[in-house]
Formats: C-alpha cells, sequence, structure tokens
C-alpha cells in the first residue's frame, strides 16, 4: 500500500505548520485534523479549516485522502476558524435565560417596578396564561434540544453565544417587563382574542414538535446524510407538501398566537424580527435542497405556502 | 469574466475606497462568447455608464450643496457678528442635503459604491438623526455654540469628501484633495463628535421636561419609551462605534497615502 504525505501550509501566510509522512490513503480529513492537533494542541480539530486552495471551500471531515485530487504530497491549507463552542452548549444557555428572566418578571422580583408591586400577581388571568405558555414554549425547545435535535455540526464560532444570548436573554427580558406590569392592558377584544391566540398557540407548537421529530426520523443516529423531508401519517406534516422549512413555519404561527395573546408591541416586534431571521434561513435551505437534489418537490415554498 | 462582472455589481463587503465606481470594461479575455453573452457583456457596460453618470451628478450637486451651505453661514456670520440665529437661517438647506445623503445607502446596496452598506448606514442615520431629532425638534438649543461646531466640521468635512468623489470619477485627482480628504479628517472626526455630543447633551434637560417623543404606561399597545433615555444611549453609543469608524478612515488613509497592504480581520 503506497503511503501518503502530507504537508499542511497556513492559508495566509503559507507557512509550512505540518508534515506528516506515511499516511494511509483511506486516512479522512477527520483523522489528519486529530494527526495535526497533536503537533499544535492548541488548534483543536473543531476549529481547524482544512481545504486544497487558500480561498477555497473547507473539506469535510468524512471526506478520504486517496479520493481528493492531490497527488502522493498532498499539499492543504489551514484556516484557524476561532475558539468554537458546541451546539448544544449555545441552544441551553440561550433558551434557559429566557425561561428563567421571564419567570423573575412574572414574580415581580425586587427591582424590577415600583416596591410596592414586589412578588405580588397580576390580577389578568391572561398573563398567568402568557407565563405558560412562554415557559412550556422554552422548555420544549431545551428538552429537543436535548433529546430530539441531530446536529449537522457539532460547534460554532465562540463570540456567537454572546450574540445570540444577548438576542434571546434581551428580547424575553423587554417582553417579560410589559407583560407582567402592574399597569399591563388586557387585550381589547377579551376573551375571544385570548383563546383564539391560544388555540393557534398550541397548534403551532404540536406542528414545530411534529416537524422536528420528522426531520430526526429522516436521518438515523450518528450520521449526517441528508434527505428530502416528506408528509408522514401525522397530519400536522402534510405541510411539507407546500413548504421546505415548515419547522419556521409553526415557529411564526406560535409567536403570532403569542403576540395576539399579550397585546404587546415589544413580543409584536420579537416577531418580525424572528420572522426575517427565519426567513433568511428558510430560503437559504431551500436553496440548497434544490441544489443537492435534482426531483426536489416544486410546488414547495421556503417558509411561506405560495407566498414566500 | 461574466462571473467577476456580476461579483462587482453585487452587493461588495469589502471596506475598500468609498466611491470608486466599478470599472465598466474589465481587462479580461474574452473567448468567443455566444451573442447572448456579448449582449449581456453590452448591457452590464451600459449600466456601469449609466452607474459613473448618475455619481458624477450626485457627488458635484452635494459639493455644491454643501459650499452653499458653508457660504451662507459665512455671511450670516460676517454680516450679524454673532452665531445666534444661524442655525434657523441655514435649517432647510442644512436638512435637504443632509437628508439627500440616504442615497448613498442605496449606492452601496446596488454595488455601484463599493463600501460597507453598515458603515454608510450607521453614518447617515446619525446626520439624520441629529438634524431631525434633535436640532430641528429640539428649538432650546438652536443657538448653542456646539451646534455651530459640529455645522462647520461637517461642512468642511462633506466639502472635500465629494469633491474628492468628484475628482475620483472624472479622474483627475489633485493632490490636495486627496491629502485634505486622508488628514483633514483626524481633527475634525473627533470635533465633530464633540460638537454633537455636547448638543445632545444640552438637549436633555428639555426633553425630560416636555415628555416629547415618549409613551407611558398604561396604554394598549404595552409599551412604553422614554426619549429621555434614548438619548442617553445614542450618545453612550458613540463610545464603540466613534473608534471603530474612526480607526476605519486611519487604516484607508495608510493605504491611500502610502500604498500599505493591511490585512484586514478574515470575518
Amino acid at each position: 500500500m503506497k503511503h501518503y504525505e502530507v504537508e499542511i501550509l497556513d492559508a495566509k501566510t503559507k507557512d509550512k505548520l505540518c508534515f506528516l509522512d506515511k499516511v494511509e490513503p483511506n486516512a479522512t480529513i477527520g483523522e489528519i485534523k486529530s494527526m495535526f492537533h497533536k503537533s499544535h494542541p492548541q488548534w483543536y480539530p473543531a476549529r481547524q479549516s482544512i481545504r486544497l486552495d487558500p480561498k477555497g471551500k473547507s473539506l469535510k471531515d468524512e471526506d478520504v485522502l486517496q479520493h481528493l485530487p492531490v497527488g502522493t504530497t498532498a499539499t492543504f491549507y489551514f484556516r484557524d476558524l476561532g475558539a468554537q463552542i458546541s451546539w448544544v452548549t449555545v441552544f441551553l444557555t440561550e433558551y434557559t435565560g429566557p425561561l428563567v428572566l421571564y419567570l423573575m418578571f412574572y414574580f415581580r422580583v425586587s427591582f424590577i417596578y415600583a416596591p410596592k408591586y414586589d412578588f405580588t400577581t397580576s390580577k389578568h388571568w391572561v398573563v398567568h396564561l402568557a407565563c405558560m405558555c412562554h415557559s412550556f414554549h422554552f422548555m420544549k425547545r431545551l428538552l429537543e434540544t436535548l433529546f430530539v435535535h441531530r446536529f449537522s455540526h457539532g460547534t460554532m464560532p465562540l463570540r456567537n453565544i454572546f450574540k445570540n444570548c444577548t438576542y434571546y436573554w434581551g428580547f424575553a427580558a423587554w417582553m417579560a417587563y410589559y407583560v407582567n406590569h402592574p399597569l399591563y392592558t388586557p387585550p381589547i377584544y377579551g376573551e375571544q382574542q385570548i383563546r383564539l391566540a391560544l388555540i393557534i398557540f398550541l397548534f403551532c407548537q404540536i406542528g414545530n414538535f411534529s416537524i422536528h421529530i420528522a426531520l430526526r426520523n429522516l436521518r438515523p443516529p450518528g450520521s449526517k446524510t441528508r434527505k428530502i423531508p416528506y408528509p408522514t401519517k401525522n397530519p400536522f406534516t402534510w405541510i411539507f407538501l407546500l413548504v421546505s422549512c415548515p419547522n419556521y413555519t409553526y415557529e411564526l404561527g406560535a409567536w403570532f398566537g403569542f403576540t395576539l395573546m399579550t397585546q404587546c408591541l415589544p413580543v409584536a416586534f420579537f416577531t418580525l424580527v424572528g420572522f426575517i431571521q427565519m426567513t433568511v434561513w428558510a430560503k437559504g435551505k431551500h436553496r440548497s435542497y434544490l441544489k443537492e437534489f435534482r426531483d426536489y418537490p416544486p410546488l414547495r415554498s421556503p417558509i411561506l405556502p405560495f407566498i414566500l | 469574466c461574466l462571473h467577476r462582472l456580476d461579483q462587482w455589481f453585487s452587493n461588495g463587503a469589502g471596506m475598500d475606497d468609498p466611491a470608486a465606481p466599478l470599472p465598466t470594461s474589465p481587462s479580461c479575455h474574452e473567448e468567443d462568447g455566444t451573442v447572448e453573452e456579448k449582449e449581456n457583456n453590452n448591457k452590464k457596460r451600459t449600466k456601469g455608464a449609466v452607474a459613473t453618470a448618475w455619481l458624477t451628478f450626485y457627488n458635484i450637486a452635494m459639493t455644491a450643496g454643501w459650499l452653499v451651505l458653508a457660504m451662507a453661514m459665512m455671511r450670516f456670520y460676517i454680516q450679524k457678528g454673532t452665531h445666534k440665529g444661524l442655525y434657523r437661517s441655514i435649517a432647510r438647506t442644512l436638512k435637504f442635503f443632509q437628508t439627500f445623503a440616504l442615497l448613498e445607502v442605496g449606492h452601496c446596496a446596488l454595488g455601484i459604491v463599493r463600501t460597507s452598506v453598515i458603515v454608510t448606514g450607521v453614518q447617515v442615520c446619525s446626520r439624520i438623526f441629529m438634524v431631525w431629532f434633535v436640532t430641528n425638534s429640539i428649538r432650546q438649543i438652536q443657538n448653542e455654540e456646539s451646534v455651530i461646531l459640529f455645522l462647520v466640521v461637517w461642512t468642511m468635512t462633506e466639502i472635500t469628501r465629494y469633491s474628492y468623489y468628484t475628482f475620483n470619477l472624472l479622474h483627475h485627482l489633485p493632490y490636495f484633495i486627496k491629502w485634505a480628504r486622508y488628514n483633514l479628517f483626524i481633527v475634525l472626526y473627533p470635533l465633530g463628535v464633540a460638537g454633537e455630543l455636547l448638543t445632545i447633551y444640552a438637549a436633555l434637560p428639555f426633553v425630560r421636561r416636555s415628555g416629547m417623543y415618549s409613551m407611558r404606561l398604561p396604554n394598549k399597545y404595552n409599551v412604553s419609551f422614554d426619549y429621555y433615555y434614548c438619548l442617553i444611549v445614542f450618545m453612550l453609543s458613540y463610545i464603540p462605534l466613534f473608534p471603530q469608524l474612526f480607526f476605519h478612515m486611519l487604516r484607508q488613509r495608510r493605504r491611500v497615502l502610502h500604498g500599505e497592504v493591511i490585512v484586514e480581520k478574515d470575518d
């Protein structure tokens, strides 16, 4: 068996960082990253980007050395992706914040509102309902992170956790402040509005969960395969006929329901910003589906049936 | 080649020399292209020519506008001997030309100017905010010295900047304009910031007293807004933003005047 030689150069300075000899032809990029990590302990594999061209795309961990367009002396370029943090850690942190913060406002912990209101409860039952819905939503997210989602990438750049937590925690505090405020004004159309909002909210929560389960079942444990999602026996998944990313569609619906329930402008604003972000993600996902699968169903839109 | 043209016309995130319009005829080798490719090339060349013509007109107009402002300010001061009432006399012209600058965000978004949309957006928005939401709405501070300070700074900066762009587009840039653009800012930028911050600070008590632009609880939207604290946050935002913009200009200066190649931090 002919062995390969691998040299790794810095993508920017072109300095020779590492030379590996007697590398097996069936070695994967992942294994090469581990070997590189040994000679440079500060660059653990998750923060290595290995590519064939200094400005090219990163190679995947699963790529096999002998199947790459390289000679028996392979030259790779390395870029440091910066400190990395696992997706699970980020999700858990960014979702626990809103859960805890909202409850602090709900129970009117000291220093938030005027002292005479400390540890009092709201006289409007919609405020109690809203707290239950908000808490349920984030507990669901936490449990899904732990038990349902299968992540393609293990890690993301460390600075993302600060960005994401600022977004989630900031908005949660802003919304919770007004909904749990002693001077809160309940919805104009009263009971009707709240009931409709609750139905929409619950419907979309079940829908969102169904989609997450369906997506999980597309992928066997431990693998990184990608397949086209299709409707299953669960009616909540039939939306796959019309939409590529129904998890975002349902998420938007749930927050729309919550906005209707609380009739609170900060909540509406949060819903809007989330909608914009999810639309960007949905369009990207839709585009990569179309690129990857020739037979992708043409009727589907990224996030809103026929519209977006 | 067409791929490169596409990149030039799409949104560039590079923080390069602003207002340099993209070249209209690429120096690349074209093989025997199809009729469609040649038509596409012609369309892109026309687009480039139109963009250049528009930008030239725009920059000449803005240079003229700020020159008019400068002369009006000088004439007022020479005739009246005081700065009291100066703002009122030039308010309309200032609002017109400063608001018109919103177009520059569009130029970046369309890709006909190779500057970051965000950098331009932040700068133009802070100007618009000062003009419309501070000096225009809070009449009591219109005669403050700090207002004159930032007006003078803005005028000098804009005349230099727009004439630089104009001469650049006409491919006839006198060195002293280039020198002015990349050196005066070192003094003008901090002075302008000082003028703006002092003005907002002077306005605070009047905002507090009048409760303008503010909304209190309870209301059916379940939201509140305090313009007083909004202004304070706005002032605090200068702390992270001003150094970034200033050092961006310093990097540009090193590159343009001394031909140094600065390796930007990759995102």
